[in-house]
């Protein structure tokens, strides 16, 4: 990147240990928020080679699940104001929402209120249907989609 | 032959001529050895030469890098250092330069690839130049700052690299040269040793650190270091030492700020670290002589007692009430510190010879604890008596703590213990009560038996069960055992059991626990089967205690023939005394455990034991009770069973069962008629009984007078009349007619047979195709007219194919049976014959002969029963076997699937099927068979995706489907869009396992093409 790096110097956090769920044997297993964000927390930042559970743009405190309304709702908090990556960030959500997860749940993407200077923005582009799928046409912002989604699979299986 | 002139000359003109560091790296290895071999061979001849040699070998390893060779080199300064221990010698005067080439590799740092073929490891380079450091003294002046030095670096591998080398030369160098460094030793280690501790002193192992982290190390060898420095001294430096360290003030300090702390709940992490360095300091110090333990006792023991309120024994009399400390909460600090003091002058008692007049001497640790021992007893009791049962980590360290005391104080070798026989008693009398009164704690409770456990298994290595301590410990058993009798609700019986198991670790307790044992389970059986017994569970936990936790102590004692002979004679005694059973239901839980008992019994005996058993069984079974109307000998047709029979009977063919095959069966004729009469009456326990008889009958028999006794034809001849068929109704043997008799008897012979043919496959006997023709006549069985047409007459229209095809299904489960391992018999355990890769025999036989009766079978009743036998049998046998046949095997296989999953009563066939399929695609030659079936092996999972019945099937297709995405692209490919579309439905599984296996199967199959899912 010529234009040098929106936040050279990000706090990484630790990441939370995973919880392994027991195994019942006869209830049905529902959908729940761990589960969204065991999906999403290995994302890798489009910046840094931190997954977004690292710099703590996500937690599972930030992601809503209705099961019974077939609606996911994550928000994110980009790590600086004038962020220009949320985008990015946004679509790598999306993509992986959409790959790992029936495609009867509603996805809502949004950033954290007052963490983004064009918070509204970005939200509206986000959320639009053609929008997303025209980036994912997009050959360049589909590779740096892709990358953030697999490079940290190496690790994980 | 190379003589010493030879080696010399040779030895001279190396040094003269090679230039070792010039050269590469093999031929430098090359020189190394030579000069290895000239110093370790030839040692005389070159020993002479002196300044020479050391001076060239110092030329010879200057600036080696690589790993080999520096190992060599390491062993090369290491017998230079051995061979000039002369202080005017060429070692004495090279020191400073041999050490200034090694030092620069200390700490070593290797960072060499694991694979990098040299097999050499950073511990054996550091091995080896620790070896060469502490060779010769003369480097003392050098390393030893060094090492300090390095003690302080931040580096954990360094420090603990250091900690090593200083323990080694200590020991290497002698007393003499390293006192000058004793001060700055102490200082180091007591930095190291108060920064390492961990902070939970006791409970360590429980909170399951890793014991080999290396901060863990660094202590364990900073300790150690200690100790060595202590051990190595002279007895003037010793001292000098010794006061180093126990006059230091800092110890002083810490240890006053601990015992001034009034409750240790939420101290500090770092008081806590604080506690356990002074604990291993103590600890170690105590552990190295008679002298140092006096010095450290005299030091700090009267005032840790004072801090817990211990008087001397002498001074006041003991009371409980009027203590002053129980109340206010004990100083755990200095709790802890006393009961570490106690463990390891308990240490050194085992290891070190006490003279008597030590004892006597006033001055001695021992004369010091045992005056305060009895005090220190009751105060150890009064902190187990005053223990909440919250149990916070805090309060559970000063429960460890106390019984750990305790445990202590009774196992010092008697020839010096310091607690006297009351107060011993006291102790094993605090130990009780807990066992006795507070079961609900259950780690106080489970402390406390470990405690006692540990205090027996002393008392039987060292002073004997005679003793008086002896006589004091029976009856602790005593009153264990006599909590199995009384009926308290104070403490459960499983608890009891627990503690009773336990205690039979003691061996010299196994006897006699096996005998309450026994008597508690018999006279809880008799009023078990005279109806007197509310609940089973309590006989079946005892039954459980017996077979599995006590039983299995006397087979390593060698006892186990007379137990087990008597035991069962005694139950058998039972059996017949009582002449009707009360039980309206049979108690078929306890009869199962029972008969498990009694199978273990039997089999563990030796050939003779088993004679007197079964002779014994065979009289009981001559007073059964249908025995009343008809002769044992000629017994026929349907007989009723009382309660008392089936008990009998199922006993007795569990005896049968272990057997050994060189135990001579008396009567035999008798009790095979006897079995064959209960087996179409559905008693399992008598086809398993035939099953052993036929299986470990000798083929031939040698002793014709014995006409009791069958030959194995004939006595398969017996057994095989049962599946006759259809006979004409004139013939003799009319009453064997199968299609005559009702469907249950019908499934109970199917099984019966089963049974048998395993007991004949086993041994590789010929006779086993008759069994499997006639099961596969059963699963084919609704052709045949006559059948149909007479359960239909009976029973109406419709009830006939229902009862048809349950036949055909316990024939197919029948293979099952065949060919599946069982617990219950035939097994090594219960001494079976067993031909090696019989699976595989009767695979390869039966799997043409099922195939081609599928193709032949025209209903689909009759394919459903078909192809459950040949799930069965392709599960059940060996994969190996079923993979060399996976061309044949896999379209019928995919068949099987097909058909099983639709059917509710088949998910475990097609859970076993699954896996065998995974196996096949595992395999090399698997995955080409696969290929040729690709179209039906990805519909076939395809349909199993949405599984309803089992999970796991789910998980295991989807699983499948993920393995066959790396089979090659071009076959695969046209079958993307349909598995993606599949698995897509799986993403909303009810269960998140298949969730998650199906998101990486979607993957797996999206990225064939491309990583978009978009197809």
């Amino acid at each position: 990147m010529t234009l040098g790096m929106i936040n050279a110097n990000p706090v990484v956090h630790a990441k939370r240990e995973r919880i392994i769920r027991s195994e019942d044997i006869h209830s049905d297993d529902a959908l729940d928020a761990l589960d969204v964000f065991d999906s999403v927390r290995d994302i890798k930042d489009p910046e840094h080679p931190y997954s977004l559970e690292q710099l703590s743009v996500l937690s599972e405190e930030s992601i809503a699940v209705d099961e019974k309304l077939g609606r996911i709702k994550i928000t994110f908090t980009p790590t600086v104001k004038h962020c220009s990556m949320a985008t990015v960030i946004g679509l790598c959500l999306r993509v992986k929402l959409m790959q790992c997860f029936p495609p009867h749940f509603k996805v809502d993407i949004t950033v954290s209120p007052g963490s983004l200077a064009n918070e509204e923005a970005v939200n509206k582009q986000l959320n639009d249907k053609e929008r997303v799928s025209a980036a994912l046409e997009n050959p360049s912002l589909r590779q740096l989609v892709d990358e953030c989604l697999y490079s940290n699979e190496l690790y994980s299986y | 032959m190379v003589d010493n002139s030879d080696a010399r000359t040779l030895a001279k003109s190396f040094l003269i001529n090679v230039q070792v560091q010039s050269l590469a790296v093999r031929d430098r290895k090359l020189c190394l050895e030579v000069l290895q071999c000239l110093l370790d061979a030839y040692t005389d001849a070159v020993v002479v030469l002196g300044d020479d040699l050391v001076y060239g070998i110092c030329e010879a390893i200057d600036e080696e890098k690589d790993p080999r060779c520096l190992m060599l080199n390491f062993h090369l300064v290491e017998i230079l250092g051995h061979l000039y221990p002369d202080p005017s010698g060429p070692m004495a005067s090279f020191a400073q330069d041999i050490f200034d080439i090694l030092s620069r590799y200390y700490p070593i740092y290797f960072t060499h690839p694991k694979d990098d073929g040299l097999d050499i490891k950073r511990e054996d380079l550091s091995k080896g130049l620790m070896n060469a450091f502490s060779s010769s003294p003369f480097f003392e002046p050098f390393v030893v700052p060094l090492l300090l030095e390095k003690l302080s670096s931040s580096l954990l591998s360094a420090k603990l690299d250091s900690l090593k080398y200083l323990n080694s030369c200590l020991y290497h160098y002698g007393g003499k040269r390293m006192v000058k460094h004793s001060r700055v030793i102490w200082s180091n280690l007591k930095d190291v040793i108060f920064n390492f501790s961990p902070e939970r002193p006791l409970l360590t192992d429980e909170l399951d650190v890793d014991m080999k982290s290396e901060v863990n190390q660094i202590r364990m060898e900073a300790l150690n270091c200690l100790e060595t420095a202590l051990s190595c001294f002279d007895f003037s430096e010793q001292d000098s030492f010794l006061c180093l360290i126990i006059d230091d003030p800092d110890i002083g300090t810490k240890l006053e700020s601990l015992t001034s702390i009034t409750s240790y709940s939420g101290t500090s992490a770092e008081i806590q670290r604080d506690l356990s360095a002074i604990g291993g300091i103590f600890t170690s110090i105590a552990k190295v002589s008679i002298y140092c333990c006096n010095k450290v006792f005299l030091k700090f023991f009267p005032c840790l007692m004072d801090v817990l309120g211990v008087s001397r024994n002498h001074s006041s009399q003991f009371c409980i009430t009027n203590h002053k400390t129980v109340h206010g909460g004990m100083n755990f600090g200095a709790l802890f510190l006393s009961v570490e003091l106690l463990s390891s002058s308990r240490e050194l008692s085992l290891v070190s010879n006490i003279a008597a007049e030590f004892i006597a001497e006033s001055k001695s640790w021992f004369f010091m604890l045992k005056s305060f021992s009895m005090d220190l007893c009751h105060v150890l009791g009064s902190v187990l008596r005053t223990s909440n049962t919250s149990m916070v980590a805090s309060e559970k360290e000063g429960v460890l703590c106390a019984v750990k005391g305790l445990q202590s104080l009774s196992t010092f070798p008697s020839s010096c213990s310091p607690i006297s026989e009351g107060c011993y008693e006291d102790v094993l009398e605090i130990l009780m009560s807990i066992i006795t009164g507070r079961s609900d704690e259950t780690y106080l409770w489970n402390l406390s038996l470990k405690a006692l456990v540990q205090i027996g298994l002393w008392i039987e290595s060292a002073s004997g069960h005679d003793s008086a301590r002896g006589i004091c410990y029976n009856k602790v058993v005593e009153k264990i055992l006599s909590m199995l009798q009384t009926n308290d609700s104070m403490v459960s019986l499983s608890l009891k059991l627990v503690a009773i198991s336990e205690i039979a670790n003691v061996g010299q307790y196994v006897l006699s626990i096996i005998r309450a044992l026994e008597d508690a389970i018999i006279s809880s059986l008799v009023a078990c089967i005279q109806g007197g017994l509310k609940s089973s569970d309590s006989l079946v936990g005892l039954l459980e205690c017996y077979t599995s936790r006590v039983l299995p102590r006397c087979c390593t004692s060698g006892s186990f023939d007379d137990v087990a002979v008597q035991f069962s004679i005694n139950i058998w005694n039972q059996l017949e005394n009582v002449s009707v059973f009360n039980t309206d239901v049979t108690m078929q839980n306890v009869l199962d455990q029972v008969m498990i008992t009694m199978k273990l019994l039997v089999a563990g005996c030796t050939v003779e034991n088993q004679s007197l058993i079964l002779k014994k069984a065979h009289c009981v079974i001559l007073s059964m009770d249908f025995l009343k109307t008809q002769p044992f000998q000629s017994i026929h047709g349907i007989i009723a069973l009382s309660c008392r029979d089936k008990w009998i009977a199922s006993l007795f063919g569990s005896v049968v069962i272990a057997l050994r095959s060189q135990t001579p069966l008396t009567d035999m004729k008798g009790i095979l008629n006897l079995f064959l009469i209960l087996l179409p009456e559905g008693n399992l326990p008598a086809a398993q009984a035939l099953a052993s008889m036929v299986n470990k009958c000798p083929s031939s028999i040698n002793e014709p007078e014995i006409s009791a006794r069958l030959s194995l034809d004939q006595a398969c001849e017996d057994i095989l009349k049962l599946c006759l068929w259809t006979l004409e109704s004139n013939s003799h043997l009319k009453q064997y007619n199968f299609l005559d008799r009702d469907i249950c008897s019908q499934r109970s012979i199917v099984l019966g047979m089963a049974w048998v043919g395993k007991g004949l496959l086993m041994r590789g006997h010929e006779k086993v195709t008759e069994i499997a023709m006639f099961l596969m006549k059963c699963l084919v069985s609704d052709s045949n007219e006559d059948i149909t047409l007479q359960q239909q007459k009976e029973n109406g229209k419709g009830v006939g194919m229902d009862a048809n095809s349950s036949l055909a299904t316990s024939a197919a489960d029948a293979f099952h049976v065949l060919l599946n391992d069982s617990e219950d018999c035939l097994n090594k355990k219960f001494h079976a014959t067993i031909r090696p890769l019989y699976k595989q025999r009767f695979f390869s036989s039966m799997l043409p002969i099922l195939l081609s009766s599928i193709k032949e079978s025209g209903s689909t009743s009759k394919k459903i029963a078909l192809y459950r036998a040949l799930g069965h049998i392709i599960s059940d046998t060996p994969l190996a076997a079923v993979l060399a046949e996976s061309k044949k095997i896999i379209p019928a296989l995919l068949d099987t699937l097909a058909i099983s999953g639709s059917e509710t009563s088949h998910k475990k066939i097609v859970y076993s099927l699954l896996l065998v399929l995974s196996g096949i695609l595992m395999d090399d030659n698997g995955k080409v068979t696969i290929l040729e079936n690709i179209h039906t092996v990805i519909e076939c999972l395809i349909k199993l995706i949405s599984y309803p019945d089992l999970m796991i099937v789910r998980e295991t297709a989807i699983q499948c489907l993920v393995a066959m995405s790396v089979l090659p692209h071009a076959r695969i490919f046209p079958f993307r869009p349909r598995v993606l579309k599949a698995v897509a439905t799986a993403l909303d599984d009810r269960k998140r396992a298949v969730r998650q296996e199906a998101v990486r199967c979607r993957q797996a199959w999206a990225s064939i093409a491309s990583r978009s899912l978009q197809f």
